[in-house]
């Protein structure tokens, strides 16, 4: 069905198009007036300035591996992330935690987790899928590298990006 | 067996038919009425309507205990008037008396007038408090549980049960991450009691070893003391475990079961060939499991056949087609190493040359092993008889999977009875040339130093063994993942392997490896000069062979279907 979007009725004044333009012109002169006397600056000097205080809440930066407060790696290796990711950027190869160690409850973790940052596209399917809350998108943005080895992500550096998440859920304690 | 209720046939004529009377009962399913036969399970039934009822521990394989709960349904039996007979409401059809109360469907056999309805308020009710009830205790471990994504826990939670747990009490802890058997390992938390494992040790594999102790909440499954779930079959109660709580040790941890490719094949590891599902990712085979064939293996797989896959992915693999050159075999382009065997061969006249071909080869292979005999001129051929304990369940005593195949298509005749030949003549110098193709000749009792004085010695193989450095030709073939094909199985059943991942390296297919070495050696593609028509494709070799064995004609590769086809002996049913 097709929708009919009606015109506004403009009046005289509007109909003129002379009265909108000077006030545009009006805004264009105040800026160019600020500018002029230095009040406002748009450019950022990138790299000695950052973006990073501008960032804002939701900004989604580069997916790395987050250790809760007991400091257990979040990630159990469920592969839900690998499952859903779209351009198949991340690879985990799972292992078995022996028994005898401090989280052996946990039974499985993550021997190898690789994200390929060429691959990502920094959708944040990873960060919403995942049942542990293991995986978040930082606000680290600037990913570079001098080869495609550089740019993949192993578990090591997934988790230095990471740090240490808190408030999130223990449900692998002995009690639960 | 289901036959749809004409809406026109009177329900007393029904009745009075003595055709369907004698065999077949009505039964009403959600308002419809149905024919089955007599002895029909309810719960079959319903599923045959269309109408599938959840279940957790009815296989129907297996015994119905009526534990789990889940199939209940309500039921109501025909109304009977003063005189015994079904009172018949306006439609002509029996008025029910629908019972107060749920029953459960999976220890019901279907009677004359049945009523059922299996998604009323009541139904849907009940299932919703059994799932409640399942769940109380039940682990939050599904990310790392591996029955995730195949679990009826999870799928029968999403249909039918409650998005939040009620349940704030403290969880009943159990054992977990125990060794049941060297095979399989219970995680008595996510068990729920359903007893189709323990059932299957008694019924099946006849090794009673599990059992239910403790009481209420704090029941859990366990081995007997100083028992352990060891027998061959162990691994099928994984399979029919409806949740998490038996795993299989050898895919533990390994592979979520959502990534597997599923490829339907069969298992080459005794004559049974038992129907497999083969689970694969990026070439690398995961798991087998069986799959439902009445014919042969009914849904169960013996675990000697499960696991051995291995080798396919083994660093003993030959990748590259090799040719002696001095003293030391060299990596050699395919057509290279096919000319070279094929010249070497033609130094020798038929009476100096021995074949030695196996009984794991399929039909496709066997029969252009047999045209390379002919067109060699080789009378020294054979394969080597391969035996094991079996038993009375699945397993063959014979390891060979398509001995039978090699029997029809002429190959041998006596597997094994040339055997002697082929060793005597090697070690007395008379056979000069040794073609072995999928079997080691040192195991059949020559000696390396015998196989590397022979001036020619040409192996087709897929792992490399110790005679391969005696071999002055080394051509790698496909394993049975790897390859279509067929084969008769140990009762004369035809069935087809399907390709599941790729071969390793610059390995290549069987046939064609043949195929080639045939041309080579021949110049020709085709069988004779006045058979129109060269080998191009796996069908090529199937349609050719079934032009000269009659048992094979109006077959082909795709006719087989999934579960084969009976060429002789008689349907073993299960």
């Amino acid at each position: 069905m097709a929708i009919t979007v009606s015109r506004p009725k403009l009046n005289w004044s509007e109909r003129l198009y002379l009265p909108a333009i000077a006030a545009g012109m009006a805004i264009t002169i105040k800026h160019f007036k600020n500018m002029l006397f230095g009040r406002t600056k748009v450019t950022m000097q990138y790299p000695e300035e950052k973006w990073d205080s501008h960032m804002p809440e939701h900004y989604r930066g580069a997916p790395a591996l987050v250790r809760d407060d007991t400091g257990r790696v979040r990630c159990v290796a469920c592969q839900l992330c690998e499952f859903i990711c779209p351009p198949r950027a991340i690879k985990i190869i799972p292992g078995e935690i022996p028994a005898g160690d401090r989280f052996a409850k946990v039974e499985k973790f993550p021997h190898e987790f690789d994200i390929d940052m060429i691959r990502c596209i920094y959708c944040g399917l990873c960060e919403e899928v995942c049942p542990e809350q293991a995986i978040y998108l930082r606000k680290d943005y600037a990913i570079t590298g001098f080869t495609r080895a550089d740019m993949v992500h192993n578990k090591e550096k997934l988790l230095e990006i990471g740090g240490v998440m808190h408030g999130v859920v223990l449900k692998w304690n002995e009690k639960k | 067996m289901l036959v749809e209720h004409e809406q026109e046939h009177d329900y007393e004529t029904l009745m009075a038919d003595p055709a369907t009377s004698a065999q077949l009962v009505n039964v009403q399913i959600n308002g419809v009425w149905h024919q089955f036969p007599k002895g029909t399970r309810l719960i079959e039934a319903c599923e045959q309507a269309g109408s599938y009822i959840p279940r957790y521990c009815y296989h129907k394989k297996l015994t119905s205990p009526g534990n789990c709960r889940m199939c209940l349904i309500e039921m109501g039996l025909p109304k009977m008037g003063p005189d015994r007979k079904p009172e018949l409401g306006e439609d002509g059809k029996p008025v029910i008396n629908w019972m107060p109360r749920p029953q459960i469907s999976c220890a019901q056999d279907v009677s004359e007038g049945l009523g059922v309805r299996t998604d009323s308020p009541l139904a849907q009710e009940c299932r919703k408090g059994v799932m409640e009830f399942l769940l109380i205790n039940h682990p939050l471990d599904c990310p790392i549980c591996d029955q995730a994504g195949e679990c009826r826990l999870q799928e029968f939670s999403v249909e039918y049960g409650n998005a939040e747990s009620r349940f704030l009490e403290n969880k009943v802890k159990k054992p977990k991450n125990i060794e049941l058997g060297p095979r399989v390992t219970l995680d008595d938390e996510r068990c729920i009691l359903c007893s189709r494992c323990i059932r299957f040790c008694q019924e099946i594999a006849h090794d009673d070893v599990l059992g239910f102790i403790d009481r209420g909440s704090h029941s859990v499954l366990t081995a007997h003391p100083g028992k352990r779930l060891e027998n061959n079959y162990s691994l099928n109660t994984v399979d029919i475990c409806p949740v998490g709580a038996l795993t299989s040790s050898d895919f533990r941890f390994q592979m979520r079961v959502w990534f597997l490719k599923e490829t339907k094949s069969f298992c080459t590891s005794c004559a049974t060939g038992c129907n497999t599902i083969i689970g694969t990712r990026q070439d690398a085979i995961y798991r087998q499991t069986p799959r439902e064939n009445n014919a042969v293996n009914s849904s169960w797989m013996c675990d000697y056949g499960r696991l051995n896959f291995g080798y396919l992915q083994s660093d003993k693999r030959l990748l590259q087609p090799e040719i002696l050159s001095g003293d030391k075999l060299i990596a050699a382009e395919w057509n290279v190493a096919i000319t070279h065997a094929a010249v070497q061969l033609k130094h020798f006249s038929g009476w100096e040359i021995a074949i030695l071909a196996s009984g794991r080869m399929t039909n496709e292979e066997l029969w252009l092993t047999s045209r390379l005999a002919k067109i060699l001129g080789v009378e020294l051929i054979d394969i080597v008889p391969r035996q094991g304990p079996g038993d009375d369940i699945l397993l063959s005593t014979d390891r060979n999977p398509n001995m039978n195949g090699a029997q029809i298509l002429g190959v041998t005749r006596w597997p094994g009875a040339r055997l002697r030949d082929i060793t005597d003549g090697i070690i007395s110098g008379r056979v000069k040339a040794l073609v072995a193709l999928g079997e080691n000749p040192i195991e059949i009792g020559l000696t390396f130093a015998q196989l590397q004085a022979l001036p020619a010695f040409v192996v087709m193989n897929l792992l490399e063994d110790e005679s391969i450095s005696a071999a002055t030709a080394v051509l790698p073939s496909f394993g049975f993942a790897e390859k279509r094909g067929s084969m008769i199985n140990g009762k004369g059943r035809l069935q087809r392997l399907n390709r599941s991942v790729r071969g390793p390296g610059e390995a290549r297919d069987d046939w064609e490896i043949l195929r080639d070495l045939i041309q080579a050696y021949s110049g020709q593609n085709s069988e004779t000069d006045s058979r129109p028509g060269g080998i191009h494709s796996i069908e090529d070799v199937f349609r050719q062979m079934s032009e000269s064995f009659p048992q094979f004609a109006g077959l082909s590769l795709s006719k087989i279907g999934d579960l084969g086809v009976q060429i002789f002996g008689t349907e073993a049913t299960r």
